[in-house]
């Protein structure tokens, strides 16, 4: 394909999967727009330095927020496989230096998939009294052909903020294996989403592990998922209270709504520091008999009721 | 507007509604006053459909509704405010009120000014487990009133409200019997009553006496408050 016209076709997949295509336009907004193992476009924002090298398989991004720098509009990234085969695999290394702030919206697309891997390597470094937020929307189409295999592992300096959420509900899965894993220092803020509508064949896992390593160190791992058909989904949360007043949370929540779905979930707390606390709560069930009855007293009928249940779970 | 006829519900062979005979008439407030066990939720159940009866009927305007759906009473007109209502993740309170029909942001925003709530504070608040349950009821009872019902059932409104909080409830109660919807206004605490045109007593699941709300509410003061038989298997009412 030429790029020209490649860039064109991610563009228009990217307007169709929700992305911003105004931000992706504009000057000041920074972007990194990336097909399989070509980068199609690379903006960078004031305050931000992007540095990429394509590979055989992929791109591998350098990815630079300067000290001090508020990054005024969030950066739009755009990855993804067009065809319906293909692999890519995003090798990222990010540092957001001290002080720091960006808001950084990822989109992932993979519409016509049959069999198409996507891999993302990536080790992050939040500076002290750095704000990151990393916001990755997936967009797949129903064949469910995409493996998609992110993996972080994330530095929270002193004070420092990350929040991400990484949400999966239009299209089908196809295999996920999710791995995000932060250590978070001395007052940090540590927050971990995963929102995933399992439908079909589906096989979701999901790993989310914080290590609140600094004094009064904060950290949520939150997981909402909705199963149908025969979709399969294992969620491990796990937080590690290490430091005195570490304060961490677990919460699961699972709604099984096919006949033939099995959904496992494994929340891990650990305590090592005696005034570390750290709490879980894990609910696996179908939907709620007395949610239903509530909007279905609205004038619902059963089938507006899941839907508004299921979509509120995974907003 | 709402008859209900010799209804009975056992379980475990234990009657939980007994016999029960009960009218509400359209435009009015119709309080039902009981005791903790009485039987006043398995009737609210009973009436918006979660459950159903081993005998007797549900009339709605001459229709026998008794073997309807939740939804289907529902959308001939009939609704319920939850004692203890169901909490939504990331659905607005907006969005609650605006269930059923396209609700422009002036009626829900004067719904919640009638219980109390003020708009811009709660509009975009979703209605989950961040609401407090007095916040959670005023918020039930405003989507009862953005529904327009010909029939609201309200299950004690008043329990877990704050006394700041307590009249504008009470006032929201009020409006939707003007605006002619039958209210069966459900309490065991005999001040709420007081808006009501007439009450009924329920004691084991049966209607024990009905009238005027001040006489009403001296009958139960007198005879259920220190009542021993209540919620006994084999109490038969007086
Ligand atoms: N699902 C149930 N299973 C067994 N007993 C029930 C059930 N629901 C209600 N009851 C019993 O029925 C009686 C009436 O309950 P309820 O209708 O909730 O009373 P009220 O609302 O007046 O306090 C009580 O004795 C209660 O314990
Ligand atoms: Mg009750």
């Amino acid at each position: 394909m030429l790029a020209v016209k490649e860039y064109e076709a991610m563009l228009e997949a990217y307007g169709k999967a929700g992305g911003n295509l105004d931000a992706l336009k504009s000057k000041e907004v920074g972007n990194l727009v990336i097909h399989k193992n070509k980068v199609l476009s690379v903006k960078e924002a004031d305050g931000i330095k992007v540095e990429t090298e394509e590979t055989e398989s992929g791109v591998n991004i350098y990815f630079l927020v300067k000290e001090g720098a508020k990054i005024k509009y969030p950066v739009h990234l755009c990855f993804g496989v067009l065809p319906e085969e293909g692999l890519q695999e995003i090798i990222l290394r990010v540092e957001a230096q001290d002080n720091s702030e960006v808001n950084v919206i990822a989109h992932c697309i993979f519409p016509n998939a049959v069999d198409v891997i996507h891999k993302m390597d990536a080790a992050i470094k939040i500076g002290d009294n750095a704000k990151f937020s990393y916001h990755e929307t997936h967009y797949h189409g129903e064949f469910g052909g995409v493996k998609v295999i992110p993996k972080a592992r994330i530095e929270v300096g002193r004070k420092g903020v990350w929040e991400s959420t990484f949400s999966l509900i239009q299209g089908c899965v196809g295999m996920l294996d999710y791995d995000f894993e932060i250590f978070g220092d001395e007052k940090s803020i540590n927050e971990l989403m995963v929102k995933v509508f399992g439908k079909k064949e589906d096989d979701i896992n999901i790993v989310e592990k914080i290590h609140l390593n600094g004094q009064g160190a904060r950290g949520l791992a939150k997981s909402r998922l909705v199963l149908n058909d025969n979709a399969r989904a294992m969620v491990r949360g796990e937080t590690y209270g290490n430091a005195p007043f570490a304060r961490g949370h677990v919460d699961c929540i699972e709604i099984v709504n096919g006949d033939g779905v099995a959904a496992r979930a494994i929340p891990l707390v650990y305590v090592n520091d005696k005034q570390a606390k750290v709490t879980h709560e894990a609910a696996i069930g179908s939907i709620d008999k007395k949610q239903m009855q509530t909007l279905m007293a609205r004038g619902l009928n059963e089938e507006e009721a899941v839907d508004v249940i299921v979509k509120g779970i995974l907003r | 507007m709402l008859e209900i006829k010799h209804l009975k519900l056992t379980l475990n062979g234990k009657p939980l509604i007994n016999e029960l005979n009960l009218e509400v008439k359209e435009g009015k407030i119709h309080g039902l006053l009981g005791v903790n066990g009485a039987g006043k939720t398995s009737l609210a159940n009973l009436i918006m459909g979660t459950s159903y009866p081993d005998e007797g009927s549900i009339i709605l305007e001459g229709r026998d509704i008794t073997r309807f759906t939740i939804s289907q009473r529902a959308k001939m007109g009939i609704t319920l405010a939850w004692q203890e209502p169901a909490r939504f993740e990331g659905l607005s309170i907006r969005e609650y009120l605006g269930l059923n029909r396209n609700l422009s942001l002036s009626e829900a925003e004067k719904y919640l000014w009638t219980v109390g709530l003020p708009p811009g504070e709660y509009l975009n608040r979703a209605v989950d487990g961040s609401l407090s349950g007095g916040e959670r009821k005023r918020v039930e009872l405003a989507s009862v009133l953005a529904m327009k019902p010909k029939v609201a059932i309200l299950d004690e409104p008043d329990s877990g409200i704050d006394v700041v909080s307590l009249p504008h409830i009470m006032n929201g109660i009020v409006e939707m019997g003007k605006r002619g919807s039958a209210v069966l206004l459900i309490t065991h605490n005999e001040g709420a009553v007081s808006v009501s045109e007439e009450v009924s007593i329920i004691c084991a699941g049966k209607i024990i006496n009905s009238g005027p709300p001040q006489e009403m509410c001296h009958w139960f003061k007198n005879n259920c408050q220190t009542c021993p038989h209540i919620g006994e298997p084999d109490y038969k009412g007086v």
